[in-house]
């Protein structure tokens, strides 16, 4: 490195590297301490490029600090400061290796000035948070896993076909800034769907509620902070006033809705309305003005806060009972009431309620679009701002802790409040999400541009309470229609799940079939000639070649199986040393 | 001391059921007297209790067209994909 430069997501995967090594008591304080460093290396940072280095032809950015990579660099070390605290019971040091190189790539990824250095650490995210799938270590875990995994791969190979196409189209720049938007080229158009991709934008979007429906308790709320925000702010940087963005994100906002009403497994209902989340800042990147541009960065940061509180409060009801789904929980408030208030509070916040952070970061961007004068679109935001409230602020915390009790006697027997850790963890977020509802300047003096914007007026508040309350009349009064079932709900995750089954019939069926013929009619017409042959031959190899062949053969099969051995059943872990070894190496490479 | 509220507000369920009622009439009539609408974006926010109805109808639209186009074939039997097991 050619400036002694310490960037933060180094101190997250110094620490990763260390954390299988130290147990007990020292683990807890790496735990803590690691994140806290980090965030607090977030926080010295001065503005400027920092940790240029020069790679084979190209000077690559490792350190660009400006407001907007810091309000995203802010929250992410912030949520990996929670997230690592709600999980410090979980003994595996794989989940929190995983964890934090997968928080230290979108660091990177936030902090890259060029569009090599965001495209490693964009795959260090994706190959990273995969484990968090795949610890959850059920069977379906691994076929989920790899779903993400080939999706996130696909993303990123038209991620960088855009950036190759670019370099050059632009004779080698590969500086991460504005795109044309007014005149999008192929390049430009691949490069966004790309990032569009790790926002979940339909049709884009089936890998979030497969993958955070399956992931680990702890797991899932590092994933539903880091992935699609980091996403949000690749487009802020990249594609900001891409008028299709948009449309785009209206219909997010709306899909994520109308699939919520659907689902019966409260973390994927929860995936659901991330996608109805990141639409409100995937508009605001298209409208592309200071405000809009300031409301996406506003959203994303108290989104990263509530959805991650509502994903511990969903978790620890897990956690507890084993159980996600509303058709076998119910009626639990008795059993888990600071689960309840906390996952209350994210879901207040979520709906933008007056007083919780929602209320002064959604409206900024539904704001921007009336002041642009795209109504309709303003509007199909307001109606789905309904539709959160009415599943994640009614639908969740009634389904879960009132309502019928559809818990078996063992589910209700184990439920109770989650450890202390998790409480704090939750209770800390919590405060979170009201003082940044409650405390404008908070938030506001972090966004990108200066805020003129003054969300507590009487008119404001008042159309939210009467959208908000009158959407509660709705709810209680078609309370039965919203009674969940036990069902699942296709998605376009079908249309993969789907060919790759018919590629696995078409290799059992026709394949197999025309395999038998051939073999049918091998053993008819050259069996009887090849017999002759082989006994011939068989009493040349038994007397002379298998004595000396034998001693070999031996030795191969014995290295062979121990081999087969070693990979079998491990092939998750065999992929994760590979992708830390070659990470490490990168890094290496670079820094020295 | 949650517990305890909670079924507090359940001892007096009707009670509460009607402040709710109460406070949404409250809620509109002070809108419409109270609330200054020179920024209201739309000739149609000027409407006594807009966002009222807006809300309910918003409610309303996302349950019925979700029921409907889940209906369509899109709810399956969670043994759909054949890897349901716990």
């Amino acid at each position: 490195m050619n400036d002694l430069w310490l960037h933060p997501a180094l101190i997250l995967i110094a620490g990763a590297v260390l954390v299988p090594f130290i147990k007990g008591r020292a683990r807890t304080v790496l735990l803590v301490l690691v994140p806290a460093l980090a965030f607090g290396r977030v926080l010295s940072l001065e503005p400027g490029t920092h940790g240029v280095v020069r790679f084979l032809d190209w000077n690559l950015t490792f350190g660009r600090v400006d407001r907007l990579s810091q309000v995203f660099g802010y929250i992410m070390t912030l949520m990996c400061i929670l997230g690592t605290f709600y999980a410090l019971h979980v003994k595996e040091a794989a989940n929190h290796v995983a964890a934090w190189f997968y928080v230290a790539g979108s660091l990177g990824a936030i902090y890259a000035g060029d569009y090599l250095t965001l495209f490693l650490f964009w795959e260090l995210m994706a190959f990273s948070s995969v484990f968090l799938i795949w610890l959850r270590g059920r069977r379906q875990s691994v076929g989920v896993g790899f779903r993400y995994l080939l999706v996130h791969t696909v993303g990123g190979l038209i991620l960088l076909c855009g950036i190759m196409l670019r370099y050059q189209a632009t004779g080698g720049d590969l500086s991460f800034n504005l795109l044309d938007v007014a005149h999008p080229d192929l390049s430009t158009w691949l490069i966004m769907i790309g990032f569009i991709l790790n926002a979940a934008v339909p049709p884009l979007h089936a890998w979030l509620p497969d993958a955070y429906g399956e992931a680990t308790v702890t797991g899932s709320v590092f994933l539903c902070a880091f992935t699609t925000k980091t996403a949000v702010y690749a487009l802020c940087r990249g594609c900001a006033g891409m008028d299709i963005l948009v449309p785009l994100g209206v219909i997010m906002a709306i899909y994520g809705v109308v699939y919520a009403v659907l689902e019966n497994d409260a973390r994927k209902l929860l995936a659901y309305h991330i996608i109805s989340q990141v639409g409100y800042m995937v508009a605001g990147v298209g409208l592309g003005t200071q405000m809009a541009i300031n409301g996406a960065c506003a959203h994303a940061f108290a989104h990263i806060l509530y959805k991650g509180l509502l994903f511990m409060g969903t978790g620890s009801v897990l956690y507890m009972t084993g159980k996600s789904k509303f058709t076998e929980l119910g009626g639990l408030y008795k059993k888990m009431p600071w689960a309840f208030v906390f996952t209350l509070v994210g879901g207040l916040s979520i709906s933008a309620f007056p007083l919780f952070s929602g209320f002064v970061s959604k409206s900024m961007i539904v704001a921007a679009g009336f002041s642009e004068h795209r109504n309709t679109a303003a509007f199909c935001l307001m109606l789905a701002s309904a539709g959160t409230f009415l599943h994640t602020g009614l639908k969740v915390p009634y389904f879960i802790w009132f309502g019928k009790n559809n818990c078996s006697p063992e589910t209700y027997e184990r439920a109770a409040d989650p450890p202390w850790n998790m409480i704090v963890a939750m209770a800390v977020t919590s405060l979170l999400c009201i003082g940044i509802g409650c405390y404008t300047p908070f938030l506001y003096s972090k966004l990108p541009y200066p805020v003129e914007y003054h969300p507590y007026t009487a008119y404001h508040v008042s159309e939210t309470l009467q959208i908000l309350l009158f959407t509660a009349v709705g709810f209680f009064l078609f309370l039965k229609k919203l009674v969940p079932t036990p069902t699942i709900s296709l998605d376009m995750d079908w249309f993969y799940r789907m060919s790759g089954r018919a590629v696995r019939w078409f290799a059992r069926a026709p394949v197999q079939a025309a395999d038998e013929w051939v073999s049918e009619f091998y053993r008819f017409t050259g069996l009887a000639g090849l017999m002759a042959w082989a006994r011939a031959s068989a009493r040349f190899d038994w007397d002379a070649i298998d004595g000396v062949v034998d001693g070999f053969a031996r030795g191969v099969r014995g290295t062979g199986d121990r081999l087969r051995h070693l990979q079998r059943n491990q092939l998750q872990a065999n992929m994760f040393y590979a992708v830390v070894a070659i990470v490490l190496m990168v890094l290496t490479y670079v820094l020295i | 001391m949650i517990i305890q509220l909670i079924e507090f507000l359940q001892r007096h369920l009707k009670k509460v059921i009607v402040a709710c009622w109460v406070l949404l009439a409250l809620l509109v009539i002070g809108d419409a007297l109270f609330v200054d609408k020179e920024h209201a974006h739309t000739a149609a926010e000027h409407w006594v209790g807009f966002w009222s109805v807006f809300g309910f109808l918003s409610c309303l639209v996302i349950i019925f067209v979700s029921k409907w186009y889940g209906h369509l074939g899109i709810m399956k039997s969670e043994d759909y994909y054949g890897d349901s097991d716990e």
